[in-house]
């Protein structure tokens, strides 16, 4: 299977799958420079596979020997109870996890064939490729709405296309609330616009990954629905990975799920196998709510 | 009733009065220390008032206007312009701002984001120890060592950019540039521990938003850090700014205390605050002249209270900004 | 195929950044600076002077022989900023209680507060000046000089440190201890004198002490309030000398045995401040509150 470098190569073209009668419109994407053909998915994201990853905190071994992959364009959610290393699963994998003081990682996490742990391999570069939306949604308090999601893009190129923001936002769910008061202050906006704004910003430099750590269990339960349209959508363009604790939400988004327990990953598989027929025992408890 | 004391049945009846005699410490207490808190503040409105009372006779003499931008100050002939006073006072102020600043929030950003953990401590100490030496001995060190030092930079520098304005021209020993830049050490450690403390107060999740995007851990401070601490470090900045408007032993050592305004910054100068130190004992007999020295530490009191006003208003705005930060607008559901 | 799988940091980027740190510690590197050399020029220059006989005897005043010691300089330095501290302290203390306990959001608190800031900012020679324009010029007390208008001045200086920093800290001290002690039946006297002062007393006496280290080197109030006298003097009634005073006087003179005195007196000074920082900063951190 060819392994688009779409990476290396951006080019500006009209994708022609694109469909103009989606709700939501998908923008554009760069069309793979291998040749896409037609028929192909919208844009194919990359898979991420984790491997024997290690994760301590100081001393204190909170993820241990895990190894799970994530398909590409798919919703992965992982489950669990608190305390059992979902987040910091998730942080390892853009690296965040090092930017804790005392807080190393080992093992492999793969992007399509790539090691983002091997040596010489940039960790800004990897977070570029790697989004991340975080449970408290955090946009940039100085910053307008326009200048929070073009922010990402500021850091390589030194004009943003209005078109790229509108692009980023509709990609977001956001477009139609905002459009008329883009200088308006980032923070001015209720808290499910304001997750909504992070995930424009996430989208915004076109990554192949999302990474979101409980992206709604800070807001209230209409903007979660929303989160969770736009998670479905989102799946055309990007590989998702959702940690949540919310079981139902992961039944609804998710089209794999893997529970940890303990640092360790107990089973993974359909959703819907997990919910109603898991394997481990472990599992069928936490699903059905004997304890977590 | 005193706490810990066994009431019999009877007194209990009672016990939810206190008597006034049991009161009066209370009331003592309190009455005294609104008295002495109101007496500050009749205090420094007293002082104010006599302030322009004791330097009426030169404004009356010649005028407030003339007074302020004037260029002549010369006792001798009851002439007191004192616009090299307050240009010098302004000159040698920017000039440490535009040192010091730059150098005071480099080394907060640097202490609390930059630096290794173990260093961080020990760095904090030495620019706060700064704070320890006194105006005296500053302008001491200013006199003997940095003015010589200093001359043949400044007389390079100023033939080399002789172009710039206020650059070229001859350079004396004591000059507005050696105040300017004794004045911008001396604000170091007051701009310095207020940045530190605005930048440490960033919240961690902007700057986890901005290192998620991937960007570099510079352009991470430049997304994150400053425009969060922007206002903290202004109001740092007007607080140095403010201790260098008024500073007078260390800047009269070293300034020449000409009192013209010099034709460059490499030239010797007077400050409002220079001019007060150096003049008094001669003034002491001469009561226009003393007045006029009074008239200038008036200008200096005003001076002061307006920056700080400004420096207050920065802080504020800064510290409402962040909180509003801090909590989104209640999430009417969208 | 690796090297291309994530789009690549443009040199620029990298480059940036490494600049931008680097000037950082540069300029970092650059703030240490002033303080070494200032100490050793302290040191190497001052150090000469140091004798048994330099704290001992006074200054004689006179150009050409003998300059003598700095002995009525530390004793004035000492009793001025003693008696400051006694006035400066309570009042300072007093107000930041009033603010804490009684005044707290009140308008009168906001004036007062107001002022306090105001202060903070005045340059310390406008408080000589607002001294010898009360005190002073009426030759209040009898003289015209005198070691207790210099100390008044020295006071004003110090009234706001204390204050800012006793507030601080009374602030500190939590609600539910001063609760407790009410819901005993504590009159406010008795809550304030034994459960929040002593509570709050480690971090009073840091804000104290460091305000003593910054009174002590002031030159501006005591210019035309205690002037300066070469004897040793203990008569607060009586112009009096003291450290700062001693060494702007030598600053300019010729004679290089006098520069000397500067020196070593400028020596002694900075070290009594650091001792008294020190102090202040150990009492910080074994203090149960900060």
């Amino acid at each position: 299977m060819s392994d688009p470098t779409h990476a290396a190569v951006r080019r500006e073209t009209e994708d022609p799958m694109s469909s103009q009668h989606d709700p939501i419109v998908t923008p554009s994407r760069p069309v793979a420079a291998a040749g896409a053909a037609a028929g192909q998915p919208q844009h194919l994201a990359r898979s991420v596979t984790v491997e024997r990853l290690n994760a301590w905190y100081g001393d204190q071994h909170s993820i241990k020997d895990l190894t799970l992959s994530f398909a590409p364009n798919q919703a992965t959610a992982l489950i669990g109870p608190s305390g059992s290393g979902k987040s910091t699963v998730v942080r390892c994998i853009n690296r965040m996890h090092e930017e804790i003081p005392g807080a190393r990682a080992s093992g492999r996490i793969l992007l399509d064939d790539t090691d983002v742990y091997a040596p010489g391999v940039d960790v800004v570069a990897v977070r570029r490729a790697i989004g991340m939306v975080f449970q408290k949604p955090n946009p940039f308090p100085t910053m307008s709405i326009f200048d929070n999601v073009a922010a990402g893009l500021r850091l390589t190129a030194r004009k943003v296309g209005h078109d790229q923001v509108e692009s980023a936002l509709r990609g977001a769910g956001l477009w139609e609330e905002v459009k008329d008061r883009l200088g308006k202050p980032g923070i001015g906006l209720s808290g499910g616009q304001q997750q909504r704004l992070c995930i424009a910003r996430a989208l915004a430099v076109e990554p192949d990954v999302l990474l979101m750590d409980e992206p709604a269990s800070a807001l209230d339960p209409i903007s979660t629905l929303k989160i969770e349209e736009l998670v479905q959508q989102m799946k055309s363009r990007v590989t998702i990975v959702i940690v949540t604790h919310n079981m139902q939400q992961a039944a609804r988004v998710a089209d794999q799920t893997a529970f940890l327990l303990d640092g360790e990953l107990v089973e993974v598989g359909a959703t819907e196998k997990i919910f109603t027929n898991p394997d481990d025992s472990r599992t069928e408890e936490y699903v059905t709510g004997k304890f977590g | 009733m005193e706490a810990g004391t066994l009431t019999p049945a009877g007194e209990r009846r009672s016990a939810l009065h206190r008597s006034p005699a049991a009161r009066l410490p209370d009331r003592i207490l309190k009455w005294g220390l609104t008295a002495l808190s109101v007496g500050v503040i009749v205090l420094i409105a007293y002082f104010f008032v006599r302030l322009i009372v004791e330097s009426r006779p030169v404004f009356q003499q010649v005028g407030v206007v003339n007074y302020l931008f004037s260029a002549d100050w010369v006792p001798s002939k009851e002439l007191y312009g004192a616009l090299p006073l307050l240009a010098g006072t302004l000159i040698t102020s920017a000039i440490a701002l535009l040192l010091g600043i730059p150098v005071a929030v480099a080394a907060a950003l640097f202490v609390t984001e930059l630096a290794p953990r173990r260093v961080r401590g020990p760095l904090t100490v030495v620019v706060d120890l700064l704070a320890a030496v006194p105006s005296v001995v500053y302008g001491l060190w200013g006199f003997f060592f940095l003015i010589p030092k200093l001359q043949p930079a400044e007389r390079w520098f100023a033939d080399t950019f002789s172009f710039i304005p206020f650059i070229g021209g001859t350079v004396t020993g004591p000059n507005y540039f050696v105040a300017g830049l004794i004045l911008a050490i001396m604000i170091l450690p007051i701009a310095s521990a207020i940045s530190r403390e605005v930048i440490s107060t960033v919240p961690g999740e902007h700057k986890e938003a901005a290192l998620a995007l991937g960007a570099t851990r510079w352009e991470m401070i430049r997304m994150a850090v400053l425009p969060y601490a922007r206002g903290g470090i202004a109001g740092g900045a007007m607080l140095g700014l403010g201790r260098a408007i008024g500073e007078t032993i260390a800047v009269t050592l070293v300034i020449g205390n000409a009192p013209v305004i010099g034709g460059s910054i490499f030239q010797q100068g007077y400050t409002l605050a220079a001019v007060i130190a150096n003049e008094f004992g001669e003034a002491a007999s001469n009561e226009l002249h003393k007045a006029a020295l009074i008239g200038a530490g008036l200008v200096l009191f005003v001076l002061t209270l307006c920056v700080n006003g400004v420096a207050r208003a920065f802080v504020v705005r800064a510290e409402r900004g962040t909180r509003a930060a801090d909590q989104p607008a209640a999430g009417m559901a969208t | 195929m690796s090297s291309l799988a994530f789009a690549p940091v443009s040199g620029r980027r990298r480059r940036t950044d490494k600049i931008a740190r680097g000037m950082v510690a540069l300029l970092t590197g650059v703030a240490l600076v002033p303080l070494v050399l200032i100490l050793y020029y302290l040191v190497k220059q001052g150090i000469g002077a140091i004798s048994l006989d330099f704290f001992t005897t006074d200054p004689t005043g006179s150009f050409l022989g003998d300059p003598g010691g700095i002995k009525s300089a530390i004793v004035g330095t000492v009793l001025m900023v003693a008696l400051a501290t006694a006035v400066a302290v309570p009042v300072g203390v007093g107000v930041a209680i009033w603010l804490v306990e009684f005044g707290r959001a009140s308008k009168l608190a906001h004036a007062v507060r107001y002022f306090i800031d105001v202060m903070t900012g005045v340059p310390s020679i406008v408080f000589g000046l607002f001294v010898y324009i009360t005190l002073v010029i009426g030759n209040v007390g009898g003289s015209s000089f005198a070691a207790w208008k210099g100390a008044t001045a020295v006071a004003l200086l110090m009234l706001p440190i204390v204050t800012r920093s006793a507030e601080v800290v009374l602030l500190l001290v939590p609600n539910a201890l001063r609760e407790a002690a009410y819901a005993l039946g504590a009159p406010r006297w008795k809550v304030v004198f034994r459960i929040v002062l002593p509570t709050a007393l480690p971090g009073i006496v840091t804000g104290v002490l460091l305000a003593i280290a910054r009174a002590a080197g002031e030159t501006a109030p005591l210019l035309f309030t205690a002037a300066a006298v070469n004897a040793t003097a203990f008569n607060y009634n009586d112009s009096m000398n003291s450290l700062p005073m001693l060494i702007f006087k030598n600053v300019g003179q010729a004679q290089d045995r006098l520069v000397t005195i500067a020196w070593g007196a400028a020596l002694t000074l900075v070290a009594m401040i650091l001792m008294l920082t020190l102090l202040a900063r150990l009492i910080q951190r074994r203090s149960r509150l900060s």
